[in-house]
């Protein structure tokens, strides 16, 4: 789609239309393209289809209209392997993620998927883990980590996979304010393709410049975070709602 | 979670015991026991040399023996069976402090007993020195089937998370008047089981949802390169060794 030598958008979703086997339709044509670098928040109530899109962003879920491309790389079965290294999933909890014994072997697991062993392994997981700032944390289980730790860890085992984009499932969700600051940090020291799922709205304009609201299944704004989060009638008629006492009109320009 | 950063049965030391590679042990058990259930039940004195040996593994390894012993409660319902054996096996009937018991059956609650012990003081020595990571380690390294291996390695990692999720059902459920005392309240027990296999069920999905979306397809990487050199297997054969001599040396005495 892209002219020659232009650099592909990192993720490119076109017409994306999916029902579910027992017939309910979740998506009804998405069209969302991210470029490279972008933060992009993604806004939704609850049952907007906000995770069934993530689904098909590596390929977890498939079978509907629409194609979805990253990198220029077609989401298809033959490029998964490929498809799931480029797309990193931050899922909303970390015991779902972090599966393996210690935290080392886990930011590991992806990278010795894709073949990469040795000191190579090693290094990849140092690097991952020091982007997070839990290198001193390597032999540890991840059981014995704070709730906000493992969800670093857990961003940590995407890195550690050299992700063309990081798709992050409600980031904020269960963490003490501390722990989400020090994860907003992070995530913005990375500079990477960010798509961020979340209803927390605040956090979404400290992080992501675009903000795009999917509701009932399509896409019913895009635009800049701060223009969207002041206009009180698409949050309203979306189900969407600015904590007390917060005013984004007062926030200002970074 | 903050219940300490090692498993609970294992006891953290640096001694010989603690350095032999996972494999080694599991393999110096394992043979131990066969050669200890191979021994004949009536030669006594064989099970005692077994038990001195056992103490010398325990003494090298700074387990104390007031911990092995606390951890042996595991064995009582076979010890409770070992018990009962002289008393409902049939054949010649000789008497033990003034009670009429079966001759059988009390050398075979005594085969039991010894064999059983033996077995458990083993395995408990080997839970003592050997982290549980490394013990998986140590089967991955000895090709038990890999899908075993994982499911081992699963139920480690996500015993403490089931766990937590079983507190907090309780805490609600007493926090709502309930209170378990009698049969009667077992259903409600019952259910809170289910709900908490139908939660646990759902979470294995999802994590195979998180596995697959970092690239798994079906065999977990290998990434360990776990070897141990003739000397650390010669010092690890060095407790079944003794203990083959000992049996051989049963069998021949009794033949």
């Amino acid at each position: 789609m892209s002219s020659p030598g232009a650099i592909a958008p990192s993720l490119a979703v076109r017409d994306l239309a999916f029902a579910y086997p027992d017939g309910h339709q979740a998506l009804f044509g998405v069209d969302l393209t991210l470029q490279p670098q972008e933060r992009v928040a993604l806004l939704g109530p609850n049952g907007a289809g906000k995770t069934t899109l993530v689904m098909h962003l590596n390929g977890i879920l498939r079978g509907g209209r629409g194609t979805v491309e990253v990198a220029g790389l077609p989401v298809v079965p033959a490029n998964y392997q490929e498809v799931r290294r480029r797309v990193g999933i931050v899922f909303q909890d970390p015991d779902d993620q972090l599966f393996m014994p210690t935290v080392r072997e886990d930011v590991a697991f992806g990278p010795a998927n894709l073949g990469v062993r040795g000191p190579d392994l090693q290094d990849r997981v140092t690097e991952a883990l020091t982007a997070v700032g839990m290198q001193e944390f390597a032999d540890r289980p991840p059981h014995h980590l704070s709730f906000g730790q493992r969800r670093r860890v857990a961003v940590a085992t995407v890195l550690a996979m050299k992700p063309e984009i990081l798709v992050l499932d409600e980031p904020s969700s269960n963490l003490d304010p501390a722990s989400r600051r020090e994860l907003a940090a992070i995530l913005l020291g990375l500079e990477l393709t960010t798509l961020m799922v979340t209803h927390d709205l605040p956090y979404a304009m400290e992080l992501c410049p675009r903000s795009v609201i999917l509701a009932e299944g399509s896409i019913v704004a895009d635009g800049p975070t701060r223009d969207i989060l002041c206009d009180d009638d698409l949050l309203t008629a979306n189900r969407l709602e600015l904590p007390f006492g917060f005013d984004p009109r007062h926030v200002a320009r970074s | 979670m903050s219940a300490g950063h090692t498993h609970a049965l294992y006891l953290p030391r640096d001694t010989p015991v603690h350095r032999l590679p996972p494999h080694c042990k599991l393999v110096a058990v394992l043979t131990f026991v066969l050669v200890v259930v191979a021994t004949p039940r009536d030669a006594f004195w064989a099970f005692g040399v077994y038990a001195v040996l056992l103490a010398g593994v325990a003494a090298v390894a700074q387990v104390p023996a007031r911990t092995v012993v606390k951890r042996m409660v595991v064995e009582v319902p076979f010890v409770l069976f070992a018990f009962l054996l002289p008393f409902v096996a049939h054949g010649p009937r000789i008497e033990v402090l003034g009670l009429s018991v079966s001759e059988s059956g009390l050398l075979g609650g005594w085969n039991v007993l010894a064999k059983g012990t033996l077995g458990v003081v083993a395995s408990i020595l080997l839970a003592a020195t050997t982290e549980p990571r490394t013990l998986l380690l140590g089967v991955e390294r000895l090709h038990l089937p890999s899908l075993m291996v994982q499911i081992m390695s699963f139920m480690f990692r996500y015993a403490d998370v089931v766990g937590a999720e079983m507190g907090r059902m309780r805490v609600a459920r007493e926090s709502r008047g309930f209170q378990g005392r009698d049969l009667r309240h077992a259903k409600v027990v019952a259910q809170s089981a289910g709900a908490l296999f139908i939660r646990s069920y759902e979470r294995g999905e999802r994590v195979h949802l998180a596995m697959l979306s970092r690239g798994y397809s079906g065999t977990m990487p290998a990434v360990h390169d776990l070897r141990a050199d003739r000397s650390q297997w010669t010092t690890a054969a060095a407790l079944p060794l003794l203990a083959a001599i000992v049996a051989v040396a049963a069998w021949t005495v009794r033949g």
